[in-house]
């Protein structure tokens, strides 16, 4: 038996297999959130340091990690779209452009209200929190440059660009907090040492992380399906 | 069980206007962005209508 690897490349048979998908990626997304809040503010202790405030871990980091990485997913999908001119590469980097911008947002928001109990300021010029308003900035310079030209595959070229220059953005963003001196505290999570947070505050968290991520995923297919639509 | 009481829970520890400033708006922000596909595909959907019902009209001419 043979497998047409390249069948689901076509819009029209992506579209009927993203709307098969959304349905799964909502319901799991649904059950993840409620299972993430549960553990975040009934399961997980307060915190020795910070007493109840570093509960918006549980949305701040999740959001954080999607706005680096659904960048890098949108400029993959871009740069594979002005390579090989494949039209449904481009309509999903286009689809996920807003939910990143979305979450870059909402990163910088709880950031702000989470450095003022701690901090005393909601916002300083440091190289953390400069460089993901970067990143936002990048997403909206991606979006209002593909809003601007009216042909939509000239608009994935152009988009394209801005995409795949702005990732030097990202390791920046995330080697920011070791290559300079900044308010914002070092990793948290890594590779190659113990998380340094109670066992069921990370379980939380991870859940949380999960939980956007299918939640992106159908939001994402659902704007890519109304993409195609479109032109 | 961190809360003996509902308004302990809001208060979260005097942080409350901190904590839930985040999940409130980060609510808002998913409900909006939910929103905003659906009229997009809403919309669509009603050119697309308007288009079919104007070609049945030209092909009964």
């Amino acid at each position: 038996m043979t497998i047409n690897w390249f069948k689901y490349s076509s819009p029209a048979s992506f579209y009927s297999l993203a709307g098969k998908m959304i349905p799964i990626f909502v319901f799991a997304s649904v059950v993840l959130l409620v299972a993430g809040l549960y553990v975040g503010f009934f399961v997980a202790p307060t915190d020795f340091q910070q007493g109840e405030a570093y509960r918006i871990i549980f949305i701040h980091v999740p959001a954080a990690w999607m706005s680096m990485f659904l960048y890098v997913v949108m400029a993959f999908w871009a740069g594979i779209g002005l390579a090989f001119n494949t039209r449904l590469s481009s309509m999903l980097a286009s689809a996920i452009a807003p939910t990143g911008a979305m979450f870059t947002f909402i990163a910088l928001w709880t950031g702000a209200l989470w450095g003022k109990p701690m901090w005393g300021t909601w916002w300083v010029w440091d190289a953390r929190l400069t460089s993901e308003l970067i990143l936002l900035f990048l997403y909206i310079g991606f979006m209002s440059l593909q809003a601007a030209i009216d042909d939509p595959r000239r608009a994935d070229k152009a988009g394209a660009i801005i995409a795949l220059v702005g990732v030097v953005n990202i390791p920046i963003i995330y080697f920011s907090v070791q290559w300079w001196n900044t308010l914002h505290q070092g990793a948290s999570v890594s590779v190659n040492q113990a998380p340094s947070m109670a066992t069921t505050m990370l379980i939380g968290m991870l859940i949380m992380v999960l939980a956007s991520w299918m939640y992106s995923i159908a939001v994402i297919l659902k704007r890519t399906r109304v993409i195609i639509l479109e032109r | 069980m961190n809360w003996s009481s509902v308004s302990e829970f809001f208060a979260m520890g005097g942080y409350g206007f901190y904590v839930w400033g985040s999940y409130v708006v980060t609510f808002i922000c998913i409900v909006g962005e939910i929103l905003l596909i659906s009229n997009r595909r809403r919309t669509l959907e009603k050119q697309y209508s308007l288009i079919h019902d104007l070609n049945k009209k030209r092909d009964k001419k």
